[in-house]
């Protein structure tokens, strides 16, 4: 019952949300709630298409959508390649950050093919040092429920996650590791890099 | 701790008890011989070689093999194959809660040990799950870890993959206080063995697109492999995103 599935998380997020917000001290009750809200859209749309019977192809586009409107995804660029990014020009900048975008929705958007049939139900937010955790269950066919986590930020007076840890797997760490791999490949050349990355994902 | 998310490849490794003492040796062996490596991964010199022949029996045997096993047998075979291996793992998990005064988990696969034999036939069907109740997955490198033994330096063994010399000391172990293992002989063990190689070639299958990227996708696949694992393995262990965030991740955030 695919309705159901995709009805019933909502409605359990506003009634969490809602006690959340109440339990929530007054200094950090308005981010935590906005946290919150933000990944309850998230998922949201995430159980909308894992459930909406399109194509792989569909879905794919659908997801790599969902990501950059709700990941900070610049950030997670300039994070991910370091101290390289502070020195090149701002247009080999702005050309890394399209490629990062691009490869990174790619090779995310497939990985959520696995979450197909499935859906994920938001737990909690709560604050973790200058960030915010929203933390939720992912129920997958066939499979025991694991642990997802966002980490959210406010990047410019808006709400968006700049990390995923999928059973504490780490995207930023993870992808971190790769690009820079990928750099010392090219030997260290960024533009060979931002190359690379536009069929890479 | 729980079993499949998205990279359990990575945490539960292995084709079967088959490899094991040969795989065991030859680790031991090729230990000895180590070469110089960072610091954080010692053993890199010896891990790269192996995680080389590891790729190759994936490419060769693991993965066109489950490719087969995913388009010749229907999914509630394969779960059903998958189910009966989890619940043969279950004593062995029993031992090791045990060991870690791990009461609840103890309790939790008790009950499903007992449900799940009889009412499950076999345990073919998981009717524990149906009704709630989790099974508490474990090994003995968890129960080394309770007991205060530290991870020590990354592993990657050939045929079982990822792992640390505390782990792989527990894997060890674990073939020997496994009360099923040591139980079962002749057609049985057969049996057990086949299940055992179904569940992971059904594992390989069904995660396909995150192992393939790992290994066929990464610019540096033994670096992604072990990080993956290292990641993973200690949030099963500590199980707490937050600390993972505040602490040892800190520089990460540095640019945020």
């Amino acid at each position: 019952m695919p309705i159901f599935d995709a009805l019933s998380p909502t409605r359990r997020a506003v009634l969490a949300g809602a006690a959340a917000s109440v339990l929530a001290g007054p200094a950090l009750a308005l981010t935590d709630r906005e946290a919150r809200a933000l990944i309850d859209g998230l998922v949201g749309e995430i159980n909308t298409v894992i459930n909406s019977g399109k194509s792989e192809a569909g879905m794919i586009r659908d997801f790599e959508n969902i990501f950059n409107r709700y990941g900070d995804v610049p950030a997670i660029a300039r994070t991910v390649l370091g101290q390289p990014f502070n020195a090149i020009s701002s247009a080999e900048q702005a050309a890394y950050t399209t490629a990062f975008r691009g490869y990174i929705s790619r090779k995310y958007g497939k990985r959520f093919r696995e979450f197909i049939g499935g859906r994920i139900e938001v737990n909690d937010a709560r604050a973790a040092g200058r960030f915010f955790e929203v933390r939720t269950t992912a129920f997958l066919r066939g499979e025991q429920p694991f642990d997802l986590t966002f980490v959210v930020m406010d990047s410019g007076g808006q709400d968006r996650f700049i990390n995923m840890l999928i059973e504490g797997v780490n995207l930023l760490a993870t992808e971190r590791n790769e690009v820079r791999a990928r750099l010392d490949r090219v030997g260290g050349s960024v533009p060979a890099l931002t190359q690379a990355l536009q069929s890479a994902g | 701790m729980r079993q499949p998310d998205i990279s359990p490849a990575f945490k539960r490794p292995g084709i079967g008890a088959f490899a094991l003492r040969a795989s065991a040796f030859a680790a031991v062996v090729l230990l000895a011989g180590c070469a110089a490596a960072p610091a954080d991964d010692p053993l890199a010199g010896v891990n790269r070689p192996v995680h080389a022949f590891n790729k190759g029996l994936d490419t060769v045997a693991l993965r066109p093999a489950s490719q087969v096993y995913g388009a010749v047998a229907p999914t509630p075979v394969r779960q059903g194959v998958s189910n009966f291996a989890d619940n043969l793992s279950t004593p062995g998990d029993m031992v090791n809660n045990g060991l870690q005064g791990d009461l609840d988990g103890f309790a939790r696969n008790t009950f499903r040990l007992l449900m799940n034999s009889t009412v499950g036939v076999l345990g073919i069907w998981d009717v524990a799950s149906a009704m709630g109740v989790e099974p508490e997955e474990t090994d003995f490198g968890e129960t080394l870890h309770v007991w205060g033994v530290g991870e020590g330096a990354y592993v990657e063994l050939p045929v079982f993959g990822p792992s640390t010399t505390r782990d792989a000391f527990g894997t060890v172990v674990d073939f020997v206080i496994d009360p099923v293992g040591t139980t079962l002989d002749g057609r049985e063990a057969d049996y057990a063995l086949g299940a055992r190689v179904g569940s992971v070639l059904d594992t390989r299958e069904r995660f396909s697109t995150t192992i393939d990227s790992v290994l066929y996708d990464s610019a540096d696949s033994y670096s992604q492999s072990r990080l993956i694992y290292l990641q993973n393995r200690r949030f099963e262990l500590g199980g707490d995103d937050a600390q993972q965030t505040i602490d040892t991740e800190s520089d990460l955030y540095a640019d945020f």
